[in-house]
């Protein structure tokens, strides 16, 4: 729940409740919209990005060069993203991403951002603890892997290219981009098999 | 459930700064969501909601000058749920009225134990 008490978020609350009770929508179609923007149809843009990364040697060194470039030739829906940098975890290098401004997204690849990105417990925490922060999220890194926090901005916004998971060398690329998630390309876990 | 997802293009288009739709509050994603799934269900076309939301985003228009910065996309989407959803009988306006009126009449901070003091007012530019 919010704290939010504008005339708007009263009245969209009120609209919901009564709607509820008629029986004419339920809340969970609501979060049903709101996590296919979220989860699937942003998310998918980034998704492919990284599948064709891991599979395509020239394509990955494209997409690290300049990967602003080369969202402009996919041409995803969302408008225009004004400078995206792609950052490759490695076995010693980890990379997750923040906006501790207010809550810079790279839309066009990622869909609409999760609510915790624009929780400012996670934009002061990750920073100053990320190892800890990533932990309580479920991922666990080794101390040897050192983690890159990287601060989006309305100018740069980030995508992470994470670990391609090993036992994967038969899939396809499509097969691939489906294993890819949100949260691993914003950097908060790992890609694994199903 | 249909996933189908309803496109907003052109004047009736949702705020996209650098390649992002722009939530500043929860209750937009939320009206946005409402609007969405109650098409998927049947009880309007999406074309019905547009030619709402386009009538409001004209109106606004013409009562202020279109470079204005704060332009209040949400407000006039939640204003054009709202009208849609009275002219439709699905809820009437006077209904929404007194649930918000007794939404607001409820003491601060009723429904959750959390610490009030943060600022959910994120709003800023881009």
């Amino acid at each position: 729940m919010t704290d939010d008490t504008s005339p708007q978020s009263i009245r969209t609350e009120a609209i919901e409740s009564l709607l509820i009770e008629k029986a004419l929508l339920s809340a969970n179609a609501v979060d049903a919209v709101i996590t296919t923007y979220t989860e699937r149809v942003g998310p998918m843009n980034g998704a492919k990005l990284v599948a064709r990364a891991w599979t395509d040697p020239d394509f990955k060194a494209r997409l690290l060069v300049d990967a602003t470039a080369v969202v402009e030739e996919y041409q995803f829906e969302g408008g225009q993203v004004e400078k995206l940098v792609v950052k490759e975890c490695d076995p010693f290098q980890h990379h997750v991403v923040v906006c501790t401004l207010c809550s810079c997204y790279p839309w066009a690849v990622l869909g609409l951002p999760p609510s915790w990105y624009k929780d400012p417990a996670y934009r002061s925490r990750i920073v100053a603890e990320p190892r800890k922060v990533l932990s309580e999220m479920g991922l666990s890194l080794s101390e040897s892997t050192h983690i890159n926090v990287w601060d989006s901005s309305a100018e740069i916004r980030y995508l992470v290219l994470p670990q391609r998971p090993k036992g994967t060398e038969t899939l396809s690329e499509s097969q691939l981009a489906k294993l890819v998630t949100r949260d691993a390309m914003i950097g908060v876990a790992q890609v694994n098999l199903p | 459930m249909s996933e189908t997802l309803f496109k907003l293009e052109g004047s009736a288009a949702p705020p996209i700064a650098n390649g992002e739709i722009i939530f500043d509050a929860p209750w937009q994603s939320r009206v946005f969501g409402m609007a969405q799934a109650l098409c998927q269900s049947g009880h309007y076309h999406w074309d019905e909601f547009r030619a709402y939301l386009i009538e409001d985003i004209r109106h606004w228009e013409q009562q202020h000058s279109v470079e204005s910065l704060d332009y209040p996309y949400f407000d006039l989407f939640l204003e054009s749920l709202t009208r849609l959803l009275n002219d439709k009988s699905i809820l009437a306006q006077s209904d929404i009225q007194a649930r918000s009126q007794a939404f607001s009449d409820r003491p601060h901070g009723h429904d959750h134990g959390q610490d009030d003091s943060h600022d959910h007012d994120d709003r800023h530019s881009h």
